[in-house]
């Protein structure tokens, strides 16, 4: 259901519309971070990476500050139906984009130790990778903030195209170990960075759960069903 | 079971109780209830079932016609001369307006309790033991004493009272008023308690021992409640209705009306985006 008017108490809207640029700075940083990553990743960036790692406090502090804007909210206000629901849904958000943040940083972190990795295939695959998955969570935080439930739908079912590439990356690691047993160290850490990646998409699915729940007040899950048996 | 857990909270086996077969008969059912002040339309073609095992909430802005049609449910529009009410409402299947209905009867049977706490200007004692005298209910003094005793219990008021029931009912505080009137409503053993903005004359204290109250009353009564506080209506009721301009826009379950509301105007009365 669409939310067009104002509410009639001015401050109501200023809070949530603060809330919604939270989670958009939160998004926008989370987005910056996994590419910047992968881009130290492919360049050998290792001060890049340790400014990717030292800029992942910044979206523990906005999840915080988060938290606590939506504990007022609720204290404050008292909202009820979709702003309810998009209260507890900017809450949720806000703790899976940290999460996000941390694979960022989980990625940045495993930079020095592929510093001397040779060109290893799956190498190639892993920015198309990052590509969609960083996609997926700028799509559905667009999603959020425009209360745009079908645009959520459209997120969750781009996390199978992730999925394909960290099984076809999984599979390639497994063959480049048994062939060169010497680089197994860093096909396992490049499993890793993959494994990170398909974890992004994952959360940007639940993401777009949770904005199809708070836009239409329904489990994305039941329309699926729904529109599974017609 | 708690009778919580037979309405709507909790499933069994998969199914709400209200999904539950058979046929659940209403307490009061209302159809195509209109009502006219004159040449005024106030409430058009309005529908509902009050069940006699939880609380149903009526919300609206000023005007929306949720008193007007309380005041139907025990015919007290009767007493508005131009007010005139077209429809059919019947209670345990019986129509309250045909001619055959002792009205006296029928406000026994259906009692309310209004928004400014109104004792009669009598003792504690006399204003409960009021109704049970004049409806013969008590054989004698021993039988009313215990009506007055049990009604003033009932209402969570007896303790404050017990040892000054020959005071006067006016010189009690405004929470302990209502309550009063509540025990004189249940005095009569009624069926159905209408409620017009019990506690918003209240303080926040007096308010909750009253919304207390009406979650203890829950089961022994159906409950209808008129609130222009929707916190309350949350608080207090299993059902809500949402009346907007004399229509009855949306009836269902109190949680789903406030999580996700079905229709456009009850998601702007009850976000605050109203008018």
């Amino acid at each position: 259901m669409q939310q067009p008017r104002e509410h009639t108490l001015k401050a109501f809207d200023e809070d949530i519309d603060r809330l919604r640029a939270l989670i958009a700075q939160m998004g926008g940083l989370a987005e910056h971070a996994i590419g910047e990553a992968m881009r130290c990743l492919a360049q050998r960036d290792l001060e890049g990476a340790r400014k990717v790692v030292e800029d992942d406090k910044k979206l523990d502090r906005l999840e915080i500050e988060t938290e606590g804007r939506v504990v007022q909210l609720i204290a404050l206000r008292a909202p009820m139906a979709g702003d309810l629901r998009e209260a507890v849904a900017a809450l949720k958000i806000s703790g899976v984009v940290e999460r996000i943040g941390d694979y960022a940083k989980n990625i940045a972190r495993r930079v020095p130790k592929l510093e001397d990795a040779g060109q290893i295939e799956p190498l190639s695959l892993l920015p198309e990778m990052a590509r969609i998955a960083t996609q997926m969570v700028h799509d559905v935080l667009d999603a959020f903030v425009n209360r745009d439930a079908e645009a959520a739908v459209a997120v969750a079912e781009r996390d199978q195209a992730v999925d394909d590439f960290y099984d076809s990356i999984f599979r390639a690691l497994l063959t480049h170990m048994m062939e060169k047993p010497n680089n197994i160290g860093q096909s396992a850490h490049l499993l890793f960075v993959a494994k990170n990646l398909e974890r992004v998409g994952d959360h940007a699915t639940n993401i777009a759960e949770m904005v199809y729940f708070a836009a239409t007040g329904e489990q994305m899950a039941e329309r699926l069903e729904k529109a599974g048996s017609l | 079971m708690t009778p919580e857990a037979e309405i709507d909270t909790l499933p069994q086996h998969g199914q709400a109780a209200d999904e539950l077969p058979g046929p659940r008969t209403p307490k009061m059912r209302a159809r195509d209830i209109s009502v006219f002040y004159g040449d005024k339309q106030a409430l058009k073609d309005v529908s509902i079932d009050i069940h006699d095992d939880r609380v149903t909430a009526f919300i609206g802005p000023s005007g929306c016609g949720k008193s007007t049609f309380l005041r139907c449910l025990n015919r007290m529009n009767d007493t508005i001369p131009a007010a005139r009410v077209t429809g059919r409402i019947e209670l345990d299947g019986e129509d309250i307006n045909s001619s055959k209905m002792d009205v006296v009867q029928l406000r026994a049977r259906v009692g309310m309790v209004f928004q400014k706490p109104n004792p009669f200007p009598k003792s504690i004692y006399e204003n409960v033991a009021y109704g049970p005298r004049i409806h013969g209910l008590a054989t004698g003094r021993q039988e009313l004493d215990e009506i007055v005793e049990n009604s003033l219990k009932r209402a969570g008021l007896w303790d404050e009272v017990k040892d000054r029931l020959q005071d006067s009912g006016t010189a009690l505080s405004g929470g302990q008023q209502q309550r009063l009137c509540i025990a004189r409503t249940i005095a009569v053993d009624p069926e159905v308690i209408l409620m017009d903005e019990p506690a918003s004359a209240l303080d926040p204290i007096a308010t909750a021992k009253i919304e207390e109250l009406i979650h203890e009353l829950r089961g022994r009564y159906a409950i209808a409640i008129v609130t222009h506080n929707m916190q309350q209506a949350a608080r207090v009721s299993q059902r809500t209705a949402f009346f907007h301009l004399g229509e009855l826009i949306e009836y269902g379950k109190t949680k789903d009306i406030f999580t996700n509301p079905r229709h456009q105007r009850t998601q702007d009365y009850i976000t605050g985006r109203y008018g």
